[in-house]
Formats: structure tokens, C-alpha cells, sequence
């Protein structure tokens, strides 16, 4: 605290956050989203703090997918405000994603490019120097024999291995994880579980969707529970527990059957 | 300034990857290989230039529609997963879309261009029939430039790949196969009347129509005009009536990318 040049400091709305200052990554009020008479987000409100791994659990069709879509650009919602390190996100903001590593669920890449080209053009289109990149995924992954080859020729877990690589490689402040163990060996999932923990200890901020219990148990700090597009619970992972008899499958399920 | 640069130079380095990815797929190349053979063996089996040209027309009217929309439309919704993934890049909606436009039509109209010239230019004949050549390599290339604005704007309506490729192939007939029935089935119900106007302007309605009068006038061969064609000639004469088809040729392009780029714009992927 007694650091005099933490005030000279212009604030960049994009700078990393130090951990410290506990202020949210991400934030988000009222998002409503309607794709016709189907009401798919109904007013979710959602903060993502530095060093924090928030959970978002629910049903299929309980408006997961396209919370995080809305988070990224891909889904233009109808109403709500999402703030970014501080600042509020006009529609066509683009700048911030350059701050996000977002990790799809079953990604497809282009059948005849290589890993290689598809890193190159991530790293392309955001002028990242190569010295800054985080390379420990492809290292932990052995990835780089695989790296030359098309990728309609790797299984689908080499291929998740890329797309865990890509979220991590730019230092992201936030990263977005859909079902990331999915389809992974045990042995990658570990390195992954390990990267996630590595990466939140030094304060980014995570966004995680899984239907593995024990993964949201080992990953999660908080948990948003969503059921037909709005939040019905909102908490700790360790409070979420308390409430299923210190077990949290106990709890989610409890929450899934609950009646309104 | 900035602004302007970085964008066109993000266009441009998606635009590189996209080219890499179908020119490697090689069904760019097989489509200039076909062009290639084809137009050789007119050369074998008909003579001159200019009815290499003429055979080569119809070719040209049915299959770079038929190409352009059923490539084009795949092509994008293999790349659906991987247009999301781009897009949660720093990367405007704009640029995407230039870079997937640009990679279908620059190696569809390459290989197409490649692959008709090449064996005019070794056959001798490039030089002496350079005036319908050019106009068939411009009409196939427009035509290419509409149908591949077509299959975005379906690929980028249509969710469903099933019912994209089924509009697509519903809009070829329709323009390629159908319409000239159509218009046909017109001018033999209302032959009492004057039909000039409408006839143009069912002529303008559809690319495929307007690119065959627009080669067909530049031929002096009223003959294959078909009835659209002979109101053309009639009202235009030569010149000035290919330029002005050439014209909304271009329009045809314009307004169905316009179209797509406004849909792709306000979608939610």
C-alpha cells in the first residue's frame, strides 16, 4: 500500500487487473435474450472477479451456451449491460476479446490447415510477439509432433488439446471454459485442471460450464445455477454443499428437481 | 486512419489462412482441371474459336450457378464452428465476412478463368477472339461473384445445413431450369400484346437470363436468343444493350451481398 507508483499509473481499461484490487473482471446486469416466443435469458446478472472460478450449472436448455455467446459477441442480447474491467461493452467492441481465451465445446477447425497455422493466425490477428506467449499447455500436452499435421486428420481430443492451448496462450484475464475436459485423456485433463488452478492463483478470472461434478468441485469457487434463463442460485461452492448435506451433486441435483 | 489499416490487414491475414485451407481442399483445382478439359476437347471436336466460345456458354450459365452455390454453401457450414471461434477473437464482423466472401471467390473465379484461357491461349485463338472471350470470362465470373453471395446469405439464414443446401438447390433450379419455362409459358399467353417491357424486365430479374443475352448479343446469333434475347436486341441493338447487362449483372452481385453482409452482420451464431 505504500507503493507511491501505483498512483502514477494511467488506468488502461484493458490492463490486467492487479489481484489485490478485488474489482470484477467481468460484470454483467438484467441480460435478456429472446429468439422468438422462446425466452432464453430473462434478466441474468453474473460478476467474474479476478482470481474467482465461477461455475455456471443448469439443465440442457437452461440458456448456458448462450449466456457465454453474449459474453463473447456472438449473440446480440435484447437488453442488459455487460461492463469489461470496468468499462461498458458497445455493441460493436471487439478490443476486449483480445483479453478473453475462450475454450469452445468440440471445436472445429479448418480440415487442411495445421495446428501450427491455426496458433499463427490467433496470435496474427492480435500482433501477439511470439515471446509473449504462454507455451506451458503445448508443452504439458506434448502437442507439437501434431502441430504439422491437418487437422481433419486428428482424433477429437488431440484437437480439444489445440483449443485448450489457444485460451491460454495469449494471458488472457478471463478465460471462458465449455465442457473443457471433455473428450480429453486423464492425463490431459490433470495438465488442464493444473493450468486453470495456475492461471486463477495469479488472479484471471474463470468462467466454467461442466457437467462433471467432481470437476466443478476442484475448479469452482462460485456457482450460478440457471434454470430457464434466469439465476436461481447464486453462492460459494462451499455454501451450494452445505445446502446438499456436504455433498454437491446432492445440491445440484437438489436444485435441478426443486419446484419454483 | 488506424482504424481503416488494421481492419483491411485483419481481412487480409483471415483472407490468407481461408485461400490456404480451399486451395489445399483441391476442389478449386479439379474445378479448373474440368474447365481445362472441357474447353480443350471443344477445340478437338469443333473448330473455331468463336463456337468454343458458344459451346462453352451454356456450360458456363448452368454449372458455375450450380457450383458456386452448392461449394459455396458447404464450404460455410464446415466452417461454421470455426466462424464462432473467430468471431470471439478481437476480429470485426466485416473483416470475417470479406475474408470467407474472398476466399470462395478468388480461387472459384481463378479456376474458372485459368481454366477456359489456358487452352484458348494454346489453341492460338486468345488473340483473334479476345472480344467474346473476355465477355464469357466476365459473365462467368459475375455469375460466380452472385451465386457465392447467394449461398452466404442462405448458409447465414438457414441454420439447418439440410435446408440450406435445399434452398440452394431450389434457387438453381428455379433461375437456371425453371425460369426461362416461365417466361416462355408468358410471352405465349400474352402474344396479343406488346411485351417488350416485360420481357426486359423479366430478363433483369434473373442473372442467369441476363448473362446469356448480354454473350449472346456480342455473338450476332439471334438465332439462340430465345425470346427474352430478341426483345433485348430488338429495343438495344449491339452495344450499348451488353453494356447495360453487364451492368445489372453487377447489380446482381451488389444486392445479394449487401443482403448477406447485413444478415451475417446482426446474426446471433
Amino acid at each position: 500500500m505504500t507503493n507511491v507508483n501505483l498512483h502514477l499509473v494511467v488506468p488502461d481499461p484493458l490492463a490486467v487487473p492487479s489481484p489485490e484490487r478485488n474489482e470484477p473482471i467481468m460484470e454483467i446486469f438484467g441480460l435478456a435474450k429472446r429468439y422468438g416466443k422462446n425466452e432464453v435469458l430473462r434478466g441474468v446478472d453474473l460478476t467474474l472477479r479476478p482470481g474467482r472460478v465461477t461455475a455456471v450449472v443448469g439443465p440442457n436448455g437452461s440458456g448456458k451456451t448462450t449466456l457465454i455467446k453474449a459474453l463473447l459477441g456472438l449473440v446480440r442480447p435484447d437488453s442488459g449491460q455487460i461492463r469489461f474491467n470496468g468499462t461498458e461493452l458497445a455493441p460493436n467492441d471487439i478490443a476486449y476479446r483480445a483479453r478473453i481465451g475462450y475454450m469452445p465445446q468440440a471445436p472445429r477447425f479448418p480440415d487442411h490447415l495445421t495446428g501450427r497455422e491455426i496458433l499463427a493466425l490467433l496470435r496474427d490477428l492480435r500482433d501477439a510477439s511470439p515471446e509473449s506467449l504462454d507455451r506451458s499447455l503445448l508443452e504439458a500436452f506434448r502437442l507439437d509432433p501434431e502441430l504439422d499435421k491437418p487437422l481433419r486428420t486428428l482424433s477429437g481430443g488431440t484437437r480439444q488439446k489445440l483449443n485448450a492451448v489457444a485460451a491460454f496462450l495469449f494471458r488472457p484475464d478471463l478465460v471462458i471454459l465449455d465442457e473443457p475436459t471433455a473428450g480429453l485423456d486423464p492425463v490431459a485433463s490433470v495438465a488442464l485442471k493444473d493450468k486453470v488452478a495456475a492461471r486463477v492463483a495469479d488472479g484471471v478470472a474463470g468462467l466454467l460450464t461442466s457437467h462433471i461434478v467432481s470437476e466443478l468441485e476442484v475448479l469452482a469457487d462460485d456457482v450460478v445455477f440457471l434454470m430457464e434463463g434466469q439465476v436461481r442460485f447464486a453462492g460459494s461452492v462451499t455454501e451450494l454443499k452445505d445446502a446438499g448435506d456436504g455433498r454437491l451433486d446432492r445440491a445440484i441435483v437438489q436444485l435441478m428437481t426443486e419446484k419454483e | 486512419m488506424m482504424d481503416v489499416v488494421s481492419n483491411r490487414s485483419s481481412a487480409l491475414r483471415l483472407l490468407s489462412y481461408e485461400l490456404r485451407d480451399v486451395l489445399r481442399g483441391r476442389w478449386a483445382i479439379a474445378y479448373a482441371a474440368f474447365f481445362l478439359l472441357v474447353t480443350d476437347a471443344f477445340f478437338r471436336f469443333s473448330g473455331g474459336g468463336e463456337q468454343v466460345v458458344l459451346s462453352l456458354v451454356n456450360v458456363v450459365l448452368i454449372l458455375i450457378p450450380l457450383v458456386s452455390l452448392v461449394f459455396g454453401i458447404s464450404y460455410l457450414y464446415n466452417a461454421r464452428e470455426f466462424t464462432e471461434l473467430m468471431l470471439a477473437q478481437p476480429v470485426r464482423r466485416r473483416d470475417l465476412f470479406l475474408a470467407l466472401y474472398g476466399g470462395l471467390v478468388l480461387p472459384l473465379s481463378l479456376g474458372f478463368v485459368a481454366g477456359v484461357a489456358l487452352p484458348f491461349a494454346w489453341h492460338g485463338a486468345a488473340a483473334e477472339h479476345a472480344g467474346p472471350l473476355v465477355r464469357l470470362l466476365a459473365s462467368g465470373v459475375l455469375l460466380t461473384a452472385t451465386f457465392l453471395a447467394l449461398a452466404i446469405l442462405l448458409a447465414t439464414r438457414f441454420d439447418d445445413r439440410v435446408k440450406g443446401l435445399g434452398a440452394a438447390l431450389f434457387v438453381w433450379l428455379g433461375l437456371a431450369v425453371l425460369y426461362d419455362g416461365l417466361v416462355l409459358l408468358v410471352a405465349y399467353t400474352f402474344s396479343a400484346y406488346p411485351l417488350e417491357t416485360p420481357m426486359l424486365v423479366m430478363t433483369a430479374l434473373n442473372p442467369i437470363s441476363l448473362a446469356r443475352v448480354s454473350l449472346l448479343l456480342s455473338m450476332d446469333i439471334a438465332a439462340l436468343l430465345g425470346y427474352t434475347g430478341a426483345a433485348f436486341e430488338q429495343v438495344f441493338g449491339g452495344g450499348f444493350g451488353s453494356v447495360l447487362a453487364f451492368g445489372t449483372l453487377l447489380v446482381w452481385v451488389l444486392i445479394p451481398l449487401a443482403l448477406a453482409f447485413r444478415r451475417f452482420s446482426r446474426k446471433d451464431f
